[in-house]
Parts: structure tokens; C-alpha cells; sequence
């Protein structure tokens, strides 16, 4: 599938937002327009455009509201971009079903990156059994995880997570979604035993444990396995650094 | 000159002016005036509170008593009652008029009957009058009843005319603030039918002295004087009319009369005189007392019967005041005549001096000296009828020193005569008189003026007995002696007189001087105290050294008299504070040892200023027996006017210390206004410069266009940095942040805030140091990467491209500690503990941008977590920013 004919759907008020997303993706994609909910349910019903840009601010409703009401029909991959930072917001809209989140002001080295991670998930088949980033490799089908080709030995829920994440890899999964996963609705809340986990995981796949490279902590949201991008740009930061 | 007495005098003017608004807040007080019990004041006064409700006015009984007539009762029947208070007193229940529940229903009239009555023991006022006070100044009016006898001002003449003193009086002040009088008239024939018809209300046994009281003559007068009072009422008001309308008419010269007060009964009958004098000139008047060095050899009695005299005459009307001998006007009539230059007076009123003529004589008469010098002030002399008993004078003569004295006195004398015994061989009896006036001397200055007096006598019998002879004889053979015998007796009178004289001036001096040295010694510690806590605390102990006394003090705020006491050791109970909330709001003395509720344990007095009344204060005997003196009180009213300056004091300068506060905070604002308004201008103008730069395609290299884009998107990164970290500022300043405090591993933090800044990291070597044993610690994750982050990006601003960072993270003493380390140009060590404050930069490296808010940030979400974060230098220079957050949180 050429990425020239992917139709991205671009969802803000602001219609100078709106002009610098067409100006910028508009040499690699065709690009949609709306200016809020309602339109943006009819166009995502009659367009199928293969990618939503959605900005949570919108005049008639709010952006996760939008976002439910998608995912009652739709799987199509939906990249939030709005003002808001707080971690409760970001939490708020992955949880209704968003796959990525990013805070404006954003680059748009890095709002193409994440495009390109949604797209290629979306349209990965469920089925791909080998995953491999750096020297990590993890078999799905035989269970089996390698460092450096060195058999790793997991304990099960370590698996678990580590599957939760290879089948979204890129994605951003809040501590709640990864919880209901591997432990089950029950657990939903238990963040300390994810941590615990996580911490063991990374002590046996990672090779620098001061700067994670497979498994990147979203501070306050979740967890993200990162996927090997060509450009430097794909450090998958939500915010360009603080002060 | 017509011109000149028809305007109005201003004074008088603005005098009116503020009665009429002090009246406009008060209720209106209107008298049903009447000259005997039965002329029917209280009838008229039912009907005229009828004809008021008709008017669809709010009126109510507060006290009435119908004596059981049917006319009478079948008035009341038709208005409002409020029950009664009942008191029980002595085992039988009396039964008073309720003045909180009046206050507490406020209606628009209220009928109060009897105005002269005396209250039972134990209500809040001894007398009605005071209670009828307090509902005027609530703002209800009122309408009573009065029967001309129990005028303070006739007491005495109704005595003399009737022959029944009257004990229930009122001050004839409370008349005179009425703002009605109605004579309630009945002629006396019509009266004493009434009475024979057994229509007028007698108590049974007063029944003999009461019909003793209505006899035609004495009714007769009694109206003639109701009358004249009503009509002097109605032409003071026609006075004040024109003289408010400028209306000219014959006008008195404003008089000011000044009555001498002194010891003696007299008093009182001055008092009055001068009383009725000022009305009928319609003169304002002074009652002054002298102080002399005698004032303090006067017995308690004297001393209270001054007070009691100066005390009558505030409540007929007059200001009284106590002078202390002046320095400059010598003697008493010397200070007198001196006060009465300065307060314009006009008449001199003094007593007919009491003492025997030939003190007079040794003395010199004061009333005599204010003829002489009084000048242009008339001097009018009142007799006494009775020669009252002195009680200065009796307690002068009187021995109040201890007998022991005298008998000290007698030995030296029978010491003096056996040593005159041995040496009246070699030396002559004449001059052994120095022996005894030695004596003499000796008696004067230490044993007091009596024993002095005595051994004078003593010592002239003894010389004459023993010494000059013929011996063992009171003979005396030489006629020259009779000389040496007087010229010993008067050396001795003189000197002891001289002597105990100077001995009392000393006393009183003392006094005074101990008076002033207290006084001295508050307002001293007063002004060393700083702050409300260190004013009290002198105040209680300056009190409690003084007068022996407990303190408590309240304090108003915004008004209201705050409900805690302050100290004190024990909290006073609900109705001592009752008593020190009517103190406050009426703004005068109340409590033990007044007249209003004088039941209560503490006497409190207002703390005034000239602005305002600050509080309350309170003080309590220790023993419960102790009674202030006159003097005391003066000198603890003195201290209240002191400390309500003090109290002032710190609250102004609690106040001024509020309003620096808020000019601080203006001044922060303002250099966060500029800051914020440089921070953001900066970056604008160089994004603005290089896109307006951009849009020129055609003139730029490519590498020129790539730097001026980098610039631009550098500068816009710069600008997100700092909106975030002001909403981050924001956020902790107002509060609105929340520590979500959950189990964490440290090592994750540090991954986590690494990754954020991976970008940045590119050329630097990082070295993180975590030390194995460290638990999950309890934090908010999110904002202690943001902590770690603003660190790290600190240590990199200051610090060179290719120098290394390291990061430790360890337990110490219960506490995880995190270091950011670096090796750059390090803190000053004098401003170590200011990169914490809002907008510091350390000013060095010209290059280094930020706000100056990111380690700000940073301690108040580590502060908020219950931990500290501090700077310090590093070995082999830079600088370490370390952060502590305690391993066991309550939460």
C-alpha cells in the first residue's frame, strides 16, 4: 500500500492548526478536513479516511467524547493532539480508545513519526510472529524471548506484559489497559505490581538500566515498547524536555 | 454689639448639632412629671402610649404597677406585657423589669413606670434610671414616671419642707437629657379628696409617715416645685430654639460657675446649691478638689466622703476634677483661682470656712485669700445650717499612731530629765532646756507630731519639776523661768509642727512618686514590647504587682469584643463576659465596684483610645475582701489609657506589617511581570525575525535559510518550556497541585526522565550511580521526573558541552537522596541557598537562557512531597543539586 494514497482526516478549531497539517502532511497524504464532533462522526462514516488527527478541544463536544463514540464502530487508528498535558487527559483519551497522544506544540518530524507507527500497526496482519527491535527478539508463537540470540527466561506474567506490548508495539498503553491485559479486570488499579513487574522485565531484557531503550516509561500514563524508526526525530518524547 | 450676641456662638451651635445626632440614634425619653403619688402620672402616661399604638406604633409594658385601680388596669389591658424578672434575694423572690428581654424584642416604645426606683440586689443596674439608659441607647424610647421628690437637686429642700428624706433619687441629668415632660397636674384639694376615697395606692406600712407627707402645705410646695422645673424644662428648650434660629432675645452671657469641694460635709450642700444656681443662669459648672499634702492624712472616710461629694456632683451635672496643688499658683486658693482663669469662670463657690476662728488666724483662710485675689471672678460664700462633724479633722487629732509612740515619747522625756538631773550640778537650768528641746526634735521626726507635742509638754512639767528650783515643786523661784518654760513650750509646738508637716509632704510625695514610678514603669515595658502577646503579658504582671489583681483582657475586632480572654490564667464565665461586652459597647466601667452589675467578680474597663475602644480589661482581687481605693482606681484607669495605647500600637503596626507584606508581593509580581513579559518577547522576536526572514526565498543560501529555521524552532521550543513551566508555578502557588503519591522505583524515575531529555543528551556522558537497596518509595512519579528533569536541564545549561553528569541515588537515614551533579561553573557559595527563589540566575554565562523558575518548581513539588532539596558545591568545582524524599510517607 503506497503511503500517497492514505487519507488522514484532520479534526481542530483552529483553523491555522488546521493549515500548517495540510501544508505538512499534504505532500505525503491526502488530507481531510473538520472543524468539530458531529462533523467529524459524518466524516469518518462517509470519507473512511484511514487515520484521525483529532484535537480534544472541540466547540460542540469533547475529544474523548468523539473518541468513544468511533470505537462503538471503528478501529481506525486515532492520534490525539491537544493542549492539555495533564497525565489524567492523556490517560482519559488512550483509555476511550485513542492509539497515540501528543501535546501540542509538537514537531512535525515527530507528528509524522507517530503517524507512520499508527498506520503500520494498523495494518500489520495480527498474525506476524516474530518481533525484533535492537537485539531483542520475541516469538510469539514459541513463547520464546532472546537477548543477543541468549534465551531469556520470564516468569509468566513478565510474558504477559511483554506480549501485551510487542501486539502494540509503539502504542502508548496506560497502566490500566496493560493491568486488565495480564492480571484481569480486578486488578485494574494495582499500578505497584505492574511497576514491580516491569522493573524485573527490564532487569532481564534491558542493557542499560539508568535508560531503558525497549520498554519506555510514560511518566504517569503507561508504558510503550518502542519501535525502531530511521530518524533520530522518533524518540517518542511527549513533551520537547522541560525547562 | 447687638449684631454680635444675635449670631449663633459656633460652639453651641456644633454642640446642638451633635446632641441632635446623638439623639437621632437614641431613643426619646418622655417624663410623665407629677408632684405627689396619685396625681395620676401613670394613667396619663397608658393613655398616651394608646394614643401612640392607635398610631400603629410597636409599644410594650416593660414595668407597670397599677396599685390594683380598675381605671388604671383597664388601660394595661390593652397593650403587650413583658413578663418581669423575677430575683431572689434574701429567700423572698423580687421581681424586676427584664431588660434583656426588652433589648431583645426592641419594640418602638416602651412604658417603664416608676423611674426612681432602686432595683433588688443583683440585677445588672442598681437603679431604674440606669436601666431606662441602656434601653435609650439601644434606640427604643421610653415613657416613665417621676414624682418630683427623687430629683437629686431637691433632695434636700424636699427634706427640709416635708421633713421625709427621700432615698430613691435620680441625677438631674436624666431629666435633663428628656426629650419630653409632661406635668401631670392634680390640685392639691382635689388630691387629698382622692386620698380620703382611698383612691391613691399607700403602702400599709408606710401608711402613718406617708399621711404625715400629705398635708396641704406640703403638696402645695411640692407642685409649685414640679411646675417651676417643668417651666425652666420648656424655657431652655424656647433658649436652644432661638439660639439655633439665630433669633435674637436676651441672652445670658454663657457663666461657668466653680464649686470648691473640701472635706467636710458641707460638700454636698454646695454641690446642690450650685446645682440649682447653674440652672437658673443656665451655666455650665466645675466641681474641683484640691489636693494638699493633708489629703493624705485624711482617714478612709474622708477620702471616700471627697470622692462620694465630686461623684454627686457629675451626677447633678457637673465635671468634677481633682487638681494637684499647682507648682506655679502657690496654695489652694492659688491653684483654684488658677483653673478658674484657664476655664473662663465666672462664680466662685465656696463653703463658709468651719475651722475655729484662731486657725484661721494661724493659718489664713482660703475663702478669704479667693476674695482677695479673685479679681474679676465673683465669690459666693455658702453657709452651713448644722456645723457637720469634720471627719479630716477628727482623724488629724485623733492618735492614729500607735500608743507605743507616746510611750517611746514619755521615755526619752524621763531619759532628757535624768540627764539634765546629773549635769544640773555643773551646768545651769536654762541651758539644759536644749536637752529636752532636743527631745523634742527627735519626737518630731520620728515619732510624729502628737508624741512631739507631748514631750514638749512633758518636757516643761519635768523641768520644771525637777530641774529649776526649787526642785521636786512645780514653784518657781525665779520669774525668768515662766520665759524659759513658754519659749520651750512654742519652739516645740513649732518645730513639731514644722517637722510632721515636712514628714507628710514626704509621704504624700512618696506616694505620688510611687504612683508615677508604677505608671513609669508600664509605659516603660509597654513601649519595649513588640507584639500583642509581650503588650499582654506586661499588663499582667505591671497590674499584678500595682494592685494585686488578676487580669484578663479582651479584645475587639471589627467591632465585636472577641469571646477570649487573654491573659489570663482561668477564662471568666459567661456572665463575666456579659459584664465585659457592656463595658465595651457602652464604654464604660462596669462590673465589681460600679453601679452597673456590681455583682460580678471583675471590674472591666473599656481600653479607649481616641479613636476607638481597642477592648476590655478586667482585673480581680486576689482576696476577695480587697476594695480599690479612689486613688487606685485613678491610677489603674491611667493604666487601662495606657495599655489601650499600647494595644493600639500593635495593631497598627500588625497592620502597617500587612500592608509591607502586600507591597512585597506587588514588587515580586511586578518582577514576574517583567520577566514573563522579557522571557516571552525574546523568543518571538526571533522566531518573527527569521520567518519574516524566510519569506525572502530568493536572497538566501540554503545553509542560511536551515539556520535561521533551527533558530526559530529553537526559540519556539524555548517558549513551550516556559508557558509549561509558569502553569506549573501557577499550579503549586494557587494550590490547585495534587501529590498523587504512589510506590515507585527510582531507577524508572531516572529512565524515565533520561528519556525525556534523550535529545539533548546527544554529546554528554551520564553516569547514574543507584544503589541496589532501595525500595519502592512512595511519590508522585510524574512530578518527580519533572523535579529530576529540571535538574538535569540545569546542570546542562551550566555546565560545558563535553563534561560529564552524574546522577546518585542512595538511602540515607531513612530518606532516599537523588544528586544531580555537574562539573560547570558551579553557585556562588553566597547564593547557595537563593537558587531556590523565584526568578534567580545565577548571572554568569551570558549565554544561558531560562526563566529562572524551574528549581523553584522543583522545591515546591519536593516540599510538597514532605521533603527538602538544597545546592552545594562540589569537590573540583561545579555543583550538586540534591533532593531527599522521606521513605515512609503519612498520608
Amino acid at each position: 500500500m503506497s503511503e500517497s494514497s492514505l487519507r488522514i482526516l484532520v479534526v481542530d478549531d483552529e483553523r491555522a492548526i488546521r493549515r500548517f497539517l495540510k501544508v505538512s502532511l499534504g505532500n505525503q497524504y491526502e488530507v481531510l478536513e473538520a472543524v468539530n464532533g458531529e462533523g467529524t462522526l459524518r466524516a469518518v462514516a462517509a470519507e473512511h479516511p484511514d487515520l484521525v488527527i483529532l484535537d480534544l478541544g472541540l466547540p460542540d463536544m469533547d475529544g474523548v467524547e468523539v473518541t468513544r463514540r468511533l470505537r462503538e464502530w471503528t478501529t481506525i487508528p486515532i492520534i490525539v493532539v491537544s493542549v492539555r498535558e495533564r497525565e489524567d487527559d492523556k490517560i482519559a483519551a488512550l483509555d476511550a480508545g485513542a492509539d497515540d497522544y501528543l501535546t501540542k506544540p509538537f514537531s512535525v518530524g515527530e507528528l509524522l513519526a507517530r503517524i507512520r507507527v499508527a498506520v503500520r500497526r494498523s495494518t500489520r496482519p495480527d498474525n506476524e510472529p516474530v518481533f525484533q527491535i535492537g537485539d531483542l527478539t520475541v516469538d510469539l508463537a514459541r513463547r520464546l524471548v532472546t537477548v543477543r540470540g541468549e534465551p531469556v527466561t520470564l516468569t509468566p506474567t513478565e510474558y504477559d506484559i511483554l506480549r501485551t506490548l510487542v501486539q502494540h508495539a509503539g502504542k502508548v498503553l496506560t497502566h490500566r489497559q496493560l493491568l486488565r491485559a495480564v492480571w484481569g479486570t480486578a486488578y485494574e488499579t494495582e499500578t505497584h505490581i505492574l511497576r514491580v513487574n516491569v522493573s524485573n522485565l527490564r532487569r532481564k531484557i534491558e542493557p542499560d538500566l539508568a535508560r531503558p531503550t525497549y520498554i519506555v516509561t510514560e511518566p504517569g500514563v503507561g508504558y510503550r515498547l518502542r519501535i525502531s524508526d530511521n530518524t533520530r526525530g522518533a524518540v517518542w518524547k511527549e513533551r520537547s524536555g522541560s525547562p | 454689639m447687638t449684631s454680635d450676641i444675635s449670631r449663633p456662638d459656633p460652639d453651641q451651635l456644633l454642640a446642638h448639632v451633635q446632641a441632635d445626632e446623638k439623639a437621632a440614634k437614641r431613643g426619646k425619653l418622655k417624663i410623665f412629671l407629677g408632684y405627689a403619688a396619685g396625681v395620676g402620672k401613670t394613667y396619663a402616661m397608658l393613655e398616651a402610649a394608646h394614643q401612640r399604638r392607635e398610631e400603629g406604633l410597636d409599644v410594650v409594658i416593660g414595668y407597670i404597677e397599677t396599685h390594683k385601680r380598675i381605671e388604671t388596669e383597664e388601660l394595661v389591658s390593652g397593650l403587650e406585657i413583658i413578663p418581669r424578672k423575677r430575683i431572689e434575694y434574701h429567700g423572698v423572690e423580687l421581681t424586676e423589669m427584664d431588660v434583656d428581654t426588652i433589648l431583645a424584642r426592641h419594640p418602638r416604645l416602651v412604658l417603664v413606670d416608676e423611674l426612681a426606683h432602686f432595683n433588688a440586689p443583683g440585677s445588672r443596674h442598681p437603679k431604674r434610671y440606669q436601666d431606662v439608659e441602656e434601653l435609650l441607647t439601644a434606640g427604643i424610647d421610653v415613657y416613665t414616671t417621676l414624682n418630683i421628690q427623687h430629683l437629686e437637686s431637691l433632695n434636700d429642700v424636699v427634706a427640709q419642707i416635708t421633713g421625709t428624706l427621700v432615698r430613691e433619687t435620680i441625677p438631674d441629668s436624666v431629666i435633663d437629657s428628656a426629650t419630653e415632660i409632661e406635668l401631670v397636674d392634680l390640685p392639691p384639694d382635689e388630691l387629698l379628696n382622692r386620698l380620703r376615697e382611698g383612691k391613691v395606692y399607700i403602702p400599709e406600712q408606710a401608711a402613718r409617715a406617708i399621711e404625715e407627707f400629705f398635708r396641704k402645705g406640703n403638696l402645695t410646695a411640692l407642685r409649685e416645685m414640679a411646675m417651676r422645673r417643668a417651666a425652666e424644662r420648656v424655657d431652655d428648650q424656647m433658649r436652644a430654639y432661638m439660639q439655633t434660629r439665630a433669633i435674637p432675645g436676651p441672652w445670658h452671657a454663657t457663666e461657668r460657675l466653680l464649686v470648691c469641694i473640701s472635706p467636710n460635709t458641707l460638700g454636698e450642700r454646695l454641690v446642690r446649691s450650685t446645682r440649682r444656681l447653674a440652672d437658673e443662669l443656665n451655666a455650665e459648672w466645675f466641681a474641683v478638689y484640691v489636693e494638699t499634702p493633708e489629703h493624705e492624712r485624711l482617714s478612709q472616710a474622708g477620702r471616700d466622703h471627697v470622692a462620694h461629694t465630686l461623684r454627686l456632683a457629675e451626677e447633678l451635672g457637673a465635671r468634677s476634677k481633682i487638681l494637684p496643688l499647682s507648682q506655679t499658683a502657690p496654695g489652694v486658693a492659688g491653684t483654684l483661682l488658677q483653673y478658674a482663669r484657664k476655664h473662663n469662670v465666672t462664680k466662685i463657690i465656696a463653703g463658709k470656712p468651719l475651722r475655729p476662728v484662731w486657725q484661721e488666724w494661724l493659718r489664713g483662710s482660703i475663702v478669704e485669700q479667693l476674695i482677695r485675689r479673685s479679681g474679676n471672678i465673683d465669690l459666693h460664700v455658702i453657709s452651713s445650717t448644722d456645723a457637720g462633724k469634720l471627719p479630716a479633722e477628727e482623724a488629724v487629732w485623733q492618735p492614729h499612731r500607735p500608743y507605743l509612740r507616746y510611750v517611746w515619747s514619755i521615755l526619752l522625756v524621763a531619759a532628757a530629765t535624768f540627764l539634765s538631773a546629773l549635769l544640773g550640778r555643773e551646768i545651769s537650768p536654762t541651758n539644759l532646756v536644749m536637752v529636752y528641746l532636743l527631745v523634742v526634735v527627735i519626737s518630731a521626726v520620728y515619732l510624729g507630731r502628737g508624741p512631739a507635742i507631748l514631750a514638749s509638754i512633758l518636757g516643761v512639767l519635768s523641768f520644771d519639776f525637777f530641774i529649776v528650783p526649787p526642785q521636786l515643786t512645780f514653784s518657781v523661784s525665779d520669774a525668768e523661768y515662766l520665759l524659759t518654760f513658754s519659749g520651750l513650750l512654742v519652739v516645740g509646738w513649732v518645730i513639731s509642727y514644722l517637722t510632721a508637716r515636712a514628714r507628710e509632704q514626704a509621704d504624700a510625695a512618696e506616694r505620688r512618686e510611687a504612683d508615677t514610678a508604677a505608671l513609669y514603669a508600664l509605659s516603660r515595658d509597654l513601649a519595649a514590647a513588640d507584639g500583642m502577646d509581650a503588650v499582654l503579658k506586661v499588663l499582667q504582671t505591671q497590674i499584678e504587682q500595682a494592685f494585686g489583681r488578676e487580669v484578663v483582657v479582651y479584645l475587639a475586632d471589627g467591632g465585636k469584643l472577641q469571646p477570649n480572654a487573654l491573659a489570663a490564667d482561668v477564662q471568666p464565665g459567661e456572665t463575666e463576659i456579659a459584664v465585659a461586652q457592656w463595658a465595651f459597647k457602652n464604654g464604660e466601667t462596669a462590673g465589681r465596684g460600679t453601679n452597673t452589675l456590681p455583682g460580678a467578680e471583675f471590674r472591666f474597663m473599656p481600653l479607649k483610645t481616641a479613636r476607638r475602644t481597642v477592648g476590655v480589661l478586667g482585673v480581680k482581687p486576689k482576696e476577695s475582701e480587697s476594695i480599690l481605693s479612689p486613688d487606685q482606681r485613678r491610677l489603674l484607669e491611667a493604666f487601662a489609657s495606657q495599655s489601650a495605647q499600647a494595644i493600639e500600637r500593635v495593631q497598627l503596626a500588625e497592620q502597617a506589617r500587612q500592608i509591607e507584606l502586600l507591597k512585597a508581593a506587588e514588587k515580586l509580581q511586578n518582577a514576574l511581570l517583567n520577566s514573563i513579559s522579557h522571557d516571552l518577547r525574546t523568543p518571538l522576536v526571533s522566531i518573527t525575525g527569521a520567518l519574516s526572514a524566510l519569506e525572502d526565498e530568493t536572497t538566501l543560501e540554503a545553509s542560511a535559510r536551515h539556520s535561521l529555521v533551527e533558530t526559530a524552532r529553537e526559540e519556539a521550543d524555548r517558549l513551550n518550556r516556559l508557558v509549561g513551566n509558569l502553569l506549573d508555578m501557577t499550579r503549586l502557588e494557587s494550590g490547585a497541585l495534587q501529590v498523587k503519591h504512589e510506590p515507585c522505583d527510582v531507577q524508572d524515575l531516572i529512565g524515565a526522565a533520561l528519556g525525556q531529555m534523550e535529545d539533548r543528551f546527544l554529546e554528554r556522558q551520564i553516569r547514574v550511580d543507584v544503589s541496589n537497596d532501595i525500595p519502592l518509595v512512595s511519590m508522585d512519579f510524574v512530578l518527580i521526573v519533572q523535579v529530576l528533569i529540571n535538574l538535569l536541564d540545569n546542570a546542562l545549561k551550566y555546565s560545558l558541552d563535553n563534561s560529564p553528569l552524574d546522577i546518585h541515588a542512595g538511602l540515607h537515614y531513612g530518606e532516599i537522596q537523588v544528586a544531580v551533579m555537574d562539573r560547570g561553573i558551579g553557585i556562588p557559595p553566597e547564593d547557595l541557598p537563593r537558587v531556590f527563589d523565584k526568578f534567580y540566575r545565577v548571572q554568569r554565562p551570558e549565554q544561558v537562557t531560562g526563566t529562572g523558575l524551574g528549581l523553584a518548581i522543583s522545591k515546591g513539588i519536593i516540599e510538597a512531597h514532605g521533603g527538602r532539596i538544597w545546592a552545594s558545591e562540589r569537590e573540583g568545582g561545579g555543583a550538586i543539586i540534591t533532593f531527599a524524599l522521606p521513605l515512609e510517607v503519612s498520608v
